[in-house]
């Protein structure tokens, strides 16, 4: 049975349970269960926002409360069905998220979730105070929704369509997690600067999470006014979306299981202390945030914040079976102009000139090395020609066009891939995954095919590829290991793997020796002359001299930030300047 | 002109409090949401003390201070520092017992105004180290977004916490100066004057300390670089604690200010914390004269909209934040190398 045929008969197990659940459990839980399902819709957006993405959001709870009281208003003043509320509430929450995402998420870490609290806080305050939204008291008699001449009017048949847009929310949200755009999420959560050196554009994929997690929390709105038939403004205040970030942290931030779980446990515990509470503080009130507080902080010290989500890594989603091909490969430019061309690049750090006015060419064909003592500006250059740096004076091009005035993901589709010299991986992620990531700008399916199971050909193609990929440096043995397994040597081959894996014409390799064992860099070795056969140029930094020696075509020269010389190997060896500035004087 | 003055107290408060969160950020990357809870306690602290009641923040500092001697014990004895934490530890415990014990059964609620606001720093200022300890020294190297979470959760114990001390009740204190000065048309209330001064002082005395104290500039040098700090000597710990400290006491004292000129509930902490963070975001939150600017800002803002439009006080003052973000994102872009 193949794989994806196990995992549909495992969802249908699942709907065919939550179905039974709706017909015998008794009302107490069905309640219960709506409930949970609700915040579920919710927190299974910043599954992927903060979870996958890495972006916290203070301001989810507004998001319900814009889905809630659009349907609300369209429904009892203007009479029109609970389906144009949820198509108009919808809208109105996409284009508040596009804008409060255009907004905030271009800030670094810090001030987002600051943005998220203000402007929820400020949602807030409109809601309480519109006349028409009825103020502090809120609106009543909203009309249940109909559907087919079904009317959903009691808690035991809302359960069914809650539960029918939840898990349907959950498939797809799995699909988009285990996806081209779920790699380039953990990818951009891991370090935004690698997974735009492999073509993902940073700010464009946050704003679908952001507004794909508010839509699920609008689509929570419409359900719970509906469910409810009354909304006042306090489950939209700051309040509730603590919560509901707290239910995320709860489940862990890796599974969208873990949404549910973590909205059952923190709905579940609620209910439990405000029954236990009054009985042990001797007073009613809004006691059970003192659990809740201390809960997530006790859970935040022991495990930051995968939460409970580590019981589901005993589900683990098999990766697609490899296809009888890769993906087909980058077409090739042709024409002699050099793969490569630094020309006259400065770059200064305050008062310090880190490269100073550097020039030099990588041809077709060619293994050229870049040494230097430490602080020469080898990995800034590296920083500047990949677009993370950028330039003072001076120019890069590649293949007889300009790319110094690129954003960095656009350079990868120049045929520039590189490597780090401090490794960056997924650390919990496997092999297999990091090394697929690399091929995401050779590959097009967007989250949205994802989420629906459109196109998922590629994903094979991209499996076959990276596996191919993996061969090459020599760890099909770990392919299914998390990267984090691995000694620092081999995460470095994984890079070089992942950097081929983007079909590169020209490789930049960041100290891919170092922690090498001598066997190791002897098959490296023969890998880079593979590559030059092949007609991939190599572009290296690398402080094993023998090593370069062997295998570097020419080598460039930096000291302090200036080209000191450049040359075939055997002309390096008897510069003196070069022998000067490694040796510190000169050698009679 | 009468708004303009309110919005000079209010700001001088939401500056004291921009001030504390920079210092709170740049030293142990923690936004500091719970700063709030610090001006409720100083607040409602005092009010109960005027009452002639015992307030039950004493029992929680030392319910506090009990964890935080456990986890001290707990980690400590397996170190070779044992002596120093078990000397820690005794203070954890031993200084809210000491307090809560001549409290309860010695001195009762002083009748001394200023006897009042010395007990009240005495309970609110060990608070700040005591809750380092227990919730953010374990974690001290998790990333910006977990510090995060983690305040946020430590603010809502604080909060319930507030509940269980202080019940559902707003609190107000009588002004600590009650002349009032006529300039002009308008009144000036001694007790404005004295807020914008201590606010100034403090402001003021902040600021010398950090530049001219060797504690100080070792803080400013966690703040730079952590870990190099720890190379030289410095203690992330020590300086960890040393900011919440600081933090506790301008919260305390920035309670002990706004409570006799607004009502505070044990719930008005976040929002009051919120636009100390607007003032502090305006100054991108590394600046503390920006900062401090920022928080003045606010105050009139605040001052300006709760008159023409009161209902949408609030709206106005949050939504504030948008065109300074947009500013912001404009000109700090993400770098991306954050965690």
């Amino acid at each position: 049975m193949s794989a994806s045929l196990v995992r549909a008969a495992g969802w249908f197990a699942v709907a065919v349970v939550f179905a039974v659940g709706g017909f015998v459990l008794p009302e107490f839980y069905v309640t219960l269960l709506n409930y949970i399902g609700l915040y579920s819709l919710v927190a299974l957006g910043l599954v992927l926002l903060t979870g996958a993405s890495g972006i916290t959001s203070f301001g989810q709870a507004a998001f319900v409360g814009i889905g809630a009281y659009t349907t609300a208003v369209l429904s009892t003043h203007a009479g029109l069905s609970p389906w144009l509320g949820l198509a108009a509430g919808l809208g109105i929450t996409l284009i508040v998220s596009v804008i409060l995402g255009l907004l905030t998420l271009r800030l670094s870490g810090h001030y987002l979730p600051l943005g998220t609290i203000c402007w929820s806080v400020s949602l807030y305050y409109i809601f309480g105070n519109i006349q028409a939204f009825g103020g502090q008291t809120g609106m009543m008699g909203i009309p249940p929704i109909e559907l087919f001449g079904l009317t959903f009017d009691t808690g035991r048949r809302m359960y069914f369509l809650i539960w029918i847009f939840t898990l349907a929310a959950l498939l797809v949200s799995d699909n988009v997690l285990h996806s081209r755009a779920g790699r380039a999420m953990r990818a951009l959560k891991n370090n935004a600067q690698t997974a735009e050196n492999f073509g993902v554009n940073g700010g464009a994929m946050r704003l679908w999470v952001f507004v794909y997690a508010a839509l699920l929390a609008g689509l929570s709105g419409w359900l719970y006014a509906h469910l409810l038939r009354f909304v006042n403004p306090s489950p939209f205040g700051i309040a509730m979306s603590i919560e509901y970030l707290f239910m995320a942290v709860v489940g862990g931030a890796g599974h969208v299981w873990g949404a549910v779980l973590g909205s059952a446990v923190i709905t579940i515990l609620r209910e439990f202390l405000q029954d236990a509470m009054p009985g042990i503080l001797g007073r009613t009130g809004n006691f059970e945030i003192i659990f809740f507080g201390a809960l997530i902080i006790l859970l935040l010290q022991i495990n930051r914040d995968r939460g409970f989500g580590a019981l589901f890594d005993l589900y683990k989603r098999r990766p697609p079976s490899p296809s009888d091909h890769g993906l087909p490969a980058v077409a090739r430019r042709s024409g002699d102009q050099p793969l490569l061309s630094v020309r006259g690049v400065s770059r200064r750090f305050g008062g310090l000139v880190a490269v100073d006015n550097v020039s030099f060419d990588v041809a077709r064909g060619r293994i050229v090395a870049l040494i230097g003592p430490n602080g020469a500006g080898k990995s800034t250059l590296f920083n500047l020609v990949t677009g993370l740096l950028a330039l003072d004076a001076g120019e890069v091009w590649s293949n007889g066009s300009r790319i110094d005035r690129l954003r960095p993901h656009q350079i990868v589709g120049r045929g520039l891939a590189r490597s780090y010299q401090h490794v960056v991986l997924v650390q919990s992620a496997s092999v297999l995954e990091n090394v697929m990531f690399g091929a995401y700008h050779r590959t097009r399916r967007g989250p949205l095919a994802a989420g629906l199971g459109i196109g998922g050909e590629e994903e094979h193609l991209t499996v076959t590829e990276a596996e191919r990929q993996i061969r090459r440096v020599g760890l099909e043995k770990w392919m299914n290991e998390p990267a984090g397994n691995l000694a620092l040597g081999q995460q470095r081959l994984v890079e070089i793997a992942r950097a081929l894996c983007a079909g590169p014409e020209l490789l930049l390799l960041d100290e891919p020796a170092a922690g090498l064992r001598h066997a190791e860099k002897a098959e490296l070795a023969t890998l880079l002359r593979e590559l030059r056969a092949s007609g991939t140029s190599v572009l290296l930094v690398e402080h094993d001299m023998r090593f370069v020696m062997g295998v570097a075509d020419e080598i460039v020269v930096l000291n302090f930030g200036c080209k000191l010389a450049h040359g075939s190997p055997t002309e390096i060896r008897r510069d003196p300047r070069v022998l000067e500035a490694y040796l510190g004087g000169s050698v009679k | 002109m009468l708004l303009t003055q309110d919005g000079l107290v209010n700001g001088a408060i939401y500056a004291l409090l921009a001030l504390a969160l920079i210092l709170v950020f740049t030293v142990t990357r923690i936004i500091f949401v719970p700063q709030g809870e610090f001006v409720t306690y100083g607040a409602l602290t005092l009010a109960l003390l005027q009452q002639g009641i015992v307030p039950a923040t004493v029992l929680l500092l030392l319910a506090a201070g009990v964890m935080a001697a456990a986890l001290e014990l707990w980690s400590g004895l397996r170190s070779p520092h044992r002596r120093r934490s078990v000397t820690l530890a005794m203070l954890y415990t031993g200084y809210p017992a000491l307090l809560s014990y001549s409290l309860y059964y010695h001195i009762g609620a002083p009748a001394n105004v200023a006897a009042q606001v010395l007990v009240t720093l005495a309970i609110i200022v060990p608070l700040g180290p005591i809750l380092y300890r227990v919730v953010f020294q374990p974690m001290a190297n998790a990333s910006v977004l977990v510090l995060l979470i983690a305040a946020v959760a430590l603010h809502l114990v604080l909060m319930g916490g507030g509940l269980l001390a202080f019940g559902p009740e707003g609190g107000r204190t009588s002004p600590l100066i009650q002349a009032n000065f006529d300039v002009g048309v308008m009144t000036v209330t001694g007790q404005s004057l004295a807020t914008l001064a201590a606010s100034m002082l403090l402001i003021a005395v902040l600021f010398l300390a950090f530049r001219h104290t060797l504690r100080g500039k070792a803080l400013r040098a966690t703040a730079v670089n952590s870990v190099g700090a720890r190379l030289v000597g410095v203690s992330p710990e020590t300086a960890g604690a040393i900011c919440f400290t600081l933090a506790a006491l301008v919260g305390a004292v920035s309670g002990i200010l706004i409570s006799s000129i607004t009502t505070i509930y044990f719930d008005t902490g976040l929002l009051i914390a919120l636009k100390g963070f607007i003032g502090a975001i305006m100054g991108a939150l590394g600046s503390y004269p920006l900062g401090a600017l920022g928080a003045l800002v606010v105050g009139q803002i605040e001052a300006f909209s709760s008159f023409w439009w009161s209902a949408f006080k609030e709206a106005i003052l949050f939504a504030s934040i948008l065109p300074i973000l947009l500013w912001l994102s404009i000109t700090h872009p993400a770098t991306g190398d954050e965690e």
